[in-house]
């Protein structure tokens, strides 16, 4: 009886452990093709972003600190992003898209005010919002995904280290046992029947 | 759903995202950034933060690794990339993969 069960829990757990390595190999693939992504985005979003801060800390330094409050102290359109959730291997992982469309035409403050290289700052950090966010969505994903992989991993490893060769010893224990009782059973009737 | 955006850093850096429409909140030192951290966090889908404060913060920011929202993006500040990005990167991929394939040279 108990050894029915636990060949079928054998089963099981060999089947699910094949389940669970084709998903950690294709969550592994589709991890490489995203961390390209990512470093792809970074490299191209902090170089434009660090050279624009530093034409930004120039402008600064041209203008008097209280105009630089002023112009900058204006709220503006606030840019709103659309946010869902994409599954990428059972993984919820963000999916983000910038909404209202970065209106670069206009600035929150007088032309009077500030040197035209805030102008310019201000235009390029609008132009690299979208894939600002963009890399914020991708590099979550990242995050999320190492996690679920190393998840998945340690599952894997749980069931062909453990779980599944303490099974088979146990399968293997049972069943040497049985036939021990049946070749005893053989030799008692053997010795009975050579007694009569 | 629709997501806000806001950037959390020090003065300087982050006054040109809020020209471009991006909710600013200062935070000069360590634990400010936390407190200002978790009110934003609420609010907020998209929030971006400084180098310089992400780093003093990595443990802290780890929270926000478990659910895909809010995202939490360290952006490099005014005095330049000190590579930070790329090291989260880094300790992700040998997390995920064991190996180094992005930096191998």
């Amino acid at each position: 009886m108990e050894l029915k069960k636990l060949k079928a829990r054998l089963a099981t757990a060999v089947r699910g452990h094949k389940l669970l390595k084709d998903k950690s190999d294709e969550m592994i693939r589709r991890f490489t093709l995203i961390i390209r992504e990512n470093k792809r985005l970074r490299d191209e979003v902090e170089a434009s972003l660090a050279n624009t801060l530093r034409q930004f800390s120039v402008a600064r330094s041209l203008t008097p600190e209280y105009a630089v409050e002023a112009a900058f102290g204006m709220p503006t359109a606030a840019v709103t992003a659309e946010c869902g959730v994409e599954s990428v291997m059972g993984v919820d992982v963000p999916k983000i898209e910038l909404t209202s469309s970065v209106r670069t035409d206009i600035l929150p403050y007088a032309y009077s005010e500030i040197t035209s290289e805030a102008d310019e700052s201000v235009r390029e950090i609008s132009s690299v919002l979208p894939s600002l966010v963009k890399l914020a969505a991708v590099e979550k994903s990242v995050r999320l995904l190492a996690d679920e992989i190393e998840r998945n991993k340690r599952r894997v490893n749980a069931l062909e280290y453990v779980m599944i060769p303490q099974l088979e010893e146990t399968i293997k224990y049972i069943r040497d046992k049985l036939d021990e009782n049946e070749r005893a059973a053989i030799i008692r009737l053997m010795k009975v029947k050579n007694k009569a | 759903m629709v997501g806000k955006i806001a950037i959390v850093g020090d003065g300087d850096s982050i006054m040109v995202f809020k020209a471009a429409g991006v909710a600013t909140f200062p935070a000069e030192d360590e634990k400010k950034a936390r407190d200002v951290l978790r009110k934003v966090a609420q609010e907020y889908q998209v929030i971006f933060v400084t180098e310089e404060l992400s780093r003093k913060l990595g443990d802290f920011l780890k929270r926000f690794d478990e659910t895909p929202y809010p995202v939490v993006l360290t952006v490099p500040s005014g005095k330049g990339s000190s590579g930070y990005g790329d090291e989260m990167l880094r300790s992700a991929m040998e997390r995920a993969l064991g190996v180094d394939i992005l930096f191998q040279k």
